[in-house]
């Protein structure tokens, strides 16, 4: 199923399909880790479309949520 | 070869500072989170007979830069230099592509694999050989916070080479490090340490709001009661006890009501020095800045060196980041407010992480009118505190609802868009006593160096411009906006004067002017946001420009006229 980031569920792994959005936000996900064929996993969402935490490798990012909007992830539901 | 320029370089949060300080012995500030190091820092380091320069490049995830702090990064390189690259080794895929970036250019590198002690206790296993071998350049396993492999990669300084591979695309260079972790990385599997609980625990909203709040009231808590204590215990009987007597001794050479008595020692107050009130150089000078304010700097930058080194702001960055987006800024702007809390002048030089220039006028204009600075809190607390703590508590609460109100109209008013906040949340790690030590040592320094002379400056000023009866002139000027508008004696002028210098001994001289507790409280608040003292304003000049300078003065001194005339008519 190809969802976006935001509708992962908490403690669900994804892998991660398209980031859809501008170059510079792109690269700015890439370098932190966050590219096509990785595995992400939601470790929590904040209240009222706030930032989504996930972990990426071994480290973990927030992502505000309409930047999240934008990476397209598959789930096995 | 001989070498004259090092650079050290390498992702945010990968301990570049702490390295940086071990190969040079110099004070430098390290810290938990990304963005301290946008003002690089250089030193020098020894190498046998000669000496090499040595720059602490700030820390950057790429060499095609996307913001202001990689910008500056990315043209360090291009200058040239030996690169000493610093990689996490608990996060090598993500490190390495900046790596595989610098292979790329025409530099001599040498890889430091950083935090090589954290690999161990989090189930990671790097096979160093091997990875030498793939990346074709020396690799050595470091520790900055212990100094560990530090020796070893200024010996191997000389074998740094100069690849100059061929420029690859984005995805080529993740295929390679795709590669590459297969081959000399392992993880095992681990059980979540105590502190890897409270990572998460911290991260949630349910768990981590409250956590958060816990936070903040226990460190407000802690950081009061270091500050009384130093003073109740140390500084009061150290002033009284010891200074006092030295001061009377003093006083017999000068004639009472000459100059020099005026300017050293002040006015009796009931025919006694009144450390509080008299107003010389020797008595309130010296007694504001060391004896009320020091303290409660103190023991401010103690417990902020001690969350920052655990890790602790960017999660609170996230939690929140939704409340900040209403004031048109994202979460991580709670950084520099936090750290203008301490005060303003590292708090403004903080907004530089925030990308937009709409977004630096308005966290700056924010902070100036609504986040008071660490000295003047301490004064707020001594002297509206003798009338009680909801005077204390109302203070805060209009400076803090201003900030709100003015965030959300600036949000309305100015064109654009708040940006999304992107962070990495570090690792809790526990603070090491001698960071922390250095860090508050470096700010507690740089605090009497900069403020104490203020201080004296001001008092000086004020007791000359009275001499010459300029403040009576000032006073009958602004009588009808001191007292028809705001309520306030005209003789609160030189407060307002003084206040441009210095913000703590501004508020310290409402004390002898016998105000009724009303006019104490909208004295301090209008204080606190019609004008940031001298210092904050070069900085913000030289942040912002003059043109939006000006704009910034002008809600400033908006702000102030409204809020004092609001609160005489409420209160």
């Amino acid at each position: 199923m190809i969802i976006d980031l935001t509708q992962l569920r908490h403690g669900e792994t994804g892998i991660v399909k398209e980031i859809q959005g501008g170059q510079g936000c792109i690269r700015k996900l890439q370098s932190m880790g966050v590219r096509p064929e990785k595995k992400i996993t939601k470790v929590s969402s904040h209240f009222w479309r706030g930032p989504q935490t996930v972990e990426i490798g071994s480290m973990q990012i927030a992502v505000g949520f309409s930047m999240a909007k934008r990476i397209i992830v598959e789930v096995k539901r | 070869m001989k070498i004259e320029k090092i650079l050290l370089v390498g992702n945010p949060n990968v301990g570049k500072s702490a390295i940086f300080s071990r190969l040079t012995g110099a004070k430098v500030i390290i810290s938990n989170y990304p963005g301290t190091t946008v003002e690089f820092t250089e030193g020098r380091i020894k190498l046998g007979e000669e000496t090499a320069m040595i720059v602490d490049v700030p820390g950057t995830y790429t060499l095609e830069p996307t913001c202001k702090a990689e910008d500056v990064a990315c043209r360090m390189v291009k200058e040239g230099g030996l690169v000493i690259n610093i990689i996490d080794a608990t996060n090598l895929e993500r490190n390495l592509h900046l790596t595989l970036q610098l292979l790329e250019r025409s530099v001599p590198v040498i890889v430091a694999l950083n935090m090589w002690d954290d690999t161990k206790h989090r189930g990671i296993y790097i096979d160093v050989k091997k990875l030498e071998e793939q990346l074709g350049v020396p690799v050595i396993p470091t520790c900055g916070l212990t100094g560990e492999g530090i020796k070893e990669l200024t010996d191997r300084l000389e074998e740094a080479k100069n690849k100059d591979l061929p420029i690859s695309s984005d995805s080529q260079k993740w295929g390679k490090i795709g590669i590459i972790i297969e081959e000399v990385q392992k993880l095992t599997h681990r059980h979540h340490t105590f502190l890897e609980i409270l990572e998460d625990l911290s991260i949630k909203p349910l768990t981590g709001l409250p956590i958060a709040l816990g936070i903040i009231y226990c460190s407000f808590w802690v950081v009061r009661f270091i500050g009384e204590n130093l003073i109740g215990y140390i500084f009061e009987p150290l002033f009284t006890k010891l200074w006092l007597p030295l001061l009377m001794k003093l006083n017999v050479f000068l004639v009472e009501g000459s100059f020099l008595h005026h300017i050293l020692i002040g006015n009796f107050i009931e025919g006694k020095i009144n450390f509080g009130q008299s107003f010389g150089l020797l008595t309130t000078g010296l007694y504001v800045p060391i004896a009320m304010v020091l303290p409660y700097i103190f023991s401010f930058y103690l417990i902020l060196g001690l969350l920052e080194d655990l890790g602790y702001l960017p999660r609170l960055a996230v939690l929140t980041d939704n409340f900040m987006h209403h004031l048109g800024l994202h979460g991580y702007a709670i950084i520099p407010f936090i750290l203008g809390l301490g005060c303003k002048v590292p708090g403004i030089l903080a907004t530089r992480v925030l990308e937009e220039r709409r977004e630096k006028f308005i966290a700056t204009t924010l902070m100036v009118v609504g986040v008071p600075c660490m000295a003047q809190i301490a004064m707020i607390v001594g002297l509206v505190g003798q009338r009680g703590g909801k005077y204390v508590a109302i203070v805060f609460f209009t400076l803090f609802a201003l900030l709100v109100i003015k965030g959300l109209i600036l949000n309305r008013v100015l064109k654009g868009v708040s940006p999304e906040i992107l962070v990495e949340i570090p690792p809790y790690r526990i603070p090491q006593i001698q960071g922390v030590i250095k860090k508050l040592w470096m700010r507690l320094s740089g605090f009497l160096r900069e403020a104490l002379p203020f201080v004296l400056l001001g008092v000086f000023l004020v007791n000359i411009l009275q001499m010459l009866r300029i403040i009576d002139f000032f006073a009958y000027i602004f009588t009808p906006v001191l007292t028809g508008l705001w309520g306030l004696p005209k003789e609160a002028i030189s407060a307002l004067v003084v206040g441009f210098l210095r913000k703590d001994v501004a508020v310290g001289m409402l004390g002898p002017l016998n105000l009724t507790t009303k006019q104490l409280v909208i004295g301090s608040t209008i204080l606190a946001v019609y004008f940031p003292c001298i210092a904050t304003y070069i900085v913000l000049i030289r942040e912002l420009g003059i043109k939006d300078t000006l704009k910034s003065t002008a809600i400033m001194i908006a702000v102030a006229l409204l809020i004092g005339v609001l609160l005489n008519l409420i209160l």
